[in-house]
């Protein structure tokens, strides 16, 4: 049963209608396979470019969609029930335009984003290495000044779309401390910049993920995005939004399984009566439901404070924290309705457990967000 | 230059149930979800494709309750440029004749249409007939059942194919009136834009009244109405059978015994 949504105008309305044909037509059918051979689905992300999927939050100015929070997130959770992988990807894509739009300099902005929002071409984030996750001030990646260019080296981890992505919106060193950390636009086919195999993941085996290799790599200096030392600070607001779109892949993961649990459940009988009629099933799911629902309203209220403009980066965190929270219960709960049958890989709800998991580690560990509610409380 | 209009119904969403309603046996439209007919969305590509190598303007007309304007929003969303949408309580229980009639009318308040393209039927009611209906009343050439079109200056030629005489070729002058099959293309998917620039596009809405047609039509003036119906009966066990060397031969008895070879 899809989500039952309470949007802002017509226009979300017919936006949320064209997701869920591309999602059943396009995304759904294919998840299984892509994520079992590992293939990343390059053609489905032009297709959501193509559709105006890939760009809908920003500026009409450079060819975005100009949607609020509200509905744009509501199109990522739809993307992410029918395939978590290409939703987690809008995501990080959504992410990695937003340090160019938000602290560019006008001809930085007229240059790059409209191709960047064109859904053509793919983003990617890179800011966490080896040494430098939860502690990610502690990033060591250098970047030189030499004459008109950067030169880069070092290693960037965990990156999304690594190898993938046309460029990567990139934190660098550029002096010590905290206050030396900056953010670099790079082109993916920079020379000097390879990717790394990819890792061999529990989950999101569609998506690629990879150590990104600067390698003295020459970055040219008028893709420095805001001033030298404002790195971190691009790379926290950058964070808080994007929270919001893993809460909302969360959330549409859920969804998913708790689709598949009741559609289950309905027609598994035992004992003479469906599944479903047993008080132990039946309470297992509402209390999924409860956990869909109640993280779904959670997002959408950060939603709201971020459209009107007001702070949001605490509701962000809660938000992220509970969907993701949400989601891991949730898939684990759908594989025990399907019992022996949800273990195996006939059934989706053993993957959508296994994709739940990196949501609570990625974007700020679920730790992290603890760390950032209560910072928030004891200084505010 | 080709001024084309696409007719467009909104249908139940045949993914949900379908039924008729209990009092007078018309389509209960409340009980699905409402959709654009899919071959309506294969009748706008090709007129959009059309529109794209020959220009020109592109007119949906739908005749149906206030809420089909959902579908013609979609249409609009795809690259339609226009509609007219004739919505009124009095064409409850309308027939294929009258329906023919109202489009007809609509139709002729668009200025200088070269080609009418349908679906060639819908997936509600499948009577099939309303293009060639519609084709007779306002005098137009009917090329039906088209698997591909082409408009070259004034004339259209049409691969028309159908289960029964196979594949023929037409062709007529325009102005002229097609009806497409599932075969015809693969409709494109609205875009975020399609959508934003759909709800700045103008929509005609006219009453029976306003098409000179008050009092003609409805179920009472019908010439056709359903006086009973039964649900399909549930779907029969299947034969099975067992090959034990001979699994083949007794296949092909079957199929013999279903008069299929």
């Amino acid at each position: 049963m899809p989500a039952e949504r309470l949007l802002p105008d017509t226009e979300s309305q017919d936006l949320i209608e064209l997701t869920r044909e591309i999602a059943k037509q396009e995304l759904e059918p294919h998840a299984a396979e892509y994520e079992a051979a590992e293939r990343f689905p390059r053609e489905q992300f032009r297709l959501l470019g193509r559709s105006g999927l890939l760009s809908l939050p920003y500026p009409e100015h450079w060819g975005g969609g100009a949607v609020p929070y509200e509905t744009y997130l509501q199109v990522l959770e739809e993307i992410a029930t029918a395939w978590m992988s290409v939703g987690v990807g809008l995501s990080v894509h959504t992410m990695s335009c937003y340090a160019l739009a938000e602290y560019g300099s006008p001809e930085q902005q007229e240059r790059w984003l409209p191709e960047m929002l064109g859904g053509e071409l793919l983003g990617g984030y890179a800011l966490s290495e080896s040494q430098a996750g939860s502690d990610a001030a502690a990033l060591s990646t250098r970047a030189v000044r030499d004459g008109a260019d950067y030169l880069v080296t070092g290693a960037k981890a965990w990156i999304t779309h690594g190898g993938e992505a046309d460029y990567y919106t990139t934190m660098v060193r550029t002096a010590e401390g905290s206050e030396g950390i900056s953010c670099l636009h790079v082109a993916g086919d920079t020379p000097g910049l390879t990717a790394a195999p990819p890792e061999k993941k529990m989950g999101l085996t569609g998506s690629t993920t990879t150590q990104l290799l600067f390698d003295g790599a020459r970055v040219p200096a008028d893709r420095l995005v805001g001033a030298e030392g404002q790195g971190l600070k691009i790379a926290l607001s950058s964070l808080a939004s994007g929270r919001l779109g893993i809460a909302a892949c969360a959330v549409g993961l859920a969804q998913a399984a708790l689709d598949e649990a009741v559609g289950y459940a309905k027609q598994r009988s035992q004992f003479g009566s469906p599944i479903i009629e047993f008080q132990g099933i039946e309470f297992l799911l509402a209390d999924m439901a409860a956990a869909v629902e109640s993280a779904r309203a959670t997002y959408l209220d950060a939603a709201r404070r971020r459209d009107r403009g007001m702070p949001f980066a605490r509701q962000s965190s809660v938000a992220k924290l509970i969907a993701t929270d949400a989601a891991m219960r949730v898939t684990t709960d759908a594989v025990q309705v399907l019992g022996g049958a949800g273990y195996t890989r006939d059934f989706p709800v053993e993957r959508y457990m296994r994709e739940a998991k990196v949501p609570q580690i990625f974007e700020g560990t679920n730790q992290i967000q603890r760390m950032v509610i209560a910072r928030q409380l004891r200084n505010g | 230059m080709t001024n084309i209009v696409v007719l467009v119904k909104q249908v139940p969403d045949t993914y949900s149930e379908r039924k008729l309603a209990a009092g007078d046996n018309t389509l209960d439209r409340e009980a699905a979800d409402a959709v654009l007919d899919e071959i309506n969305e294969r009748a706008i590509e090709e007129a959009l494709v059309i529109k794209e190598a020959n220009e020109g303007e592109v007119t949906v007309v739908c005749v149906g309750p206030d809420r089909a304007n959902d579908a013609i929003r979609k249409a609009l969303s795809m690259g339609a440029d226009k509609a007219v949408h004739v919505s009124d309580e009095a064409l409850h229980g309308a027939d294929i004749l009258q329906t023919s009639k109202v489009l007809a009318k609509a139709v002729g308040t668009v200025e200088g249409v070269d080609l009418i393209i349908a679906g060639n039927e819908a997936s509600d009611g499948r009577g099939g007939a309303v293009p060639a209906v519609l084709a007779e009343l306002l005098g137009l050439p009917q090329l039906t059942h088209a698997r591909k079109v082409t408009v070259e200056g004034g004339t259209v030629k049409v691969e028309r194919e159908t289960a029964d005489e196979g594949i023929t070729h037409l062709e007529a002058s325009l102005p002229a009136l097609i009806s497409v099959n599932e075969k015809i293309n693969e409709p494109r998917y609205p875009s975020f834009k399609g959508i934003m620039a759909a709800k700045k596009k103008p929509v005609e809405k006219l009453t029976a009244a306003d098409l000179g047609l008050d009092g003609e039509v409805g179920l009472a003036n019908a010439a056709s109405t359903v006086l009973e119906s039964a649900p399909k009966p549930p779907r029969e066990a299947g034969q099975r059978v067992d090959d034990e060397g001979d699994g083949g031969v007794k296949v092909a008895e079957y199929l013999a015994s279903q008069k299929l070879i």
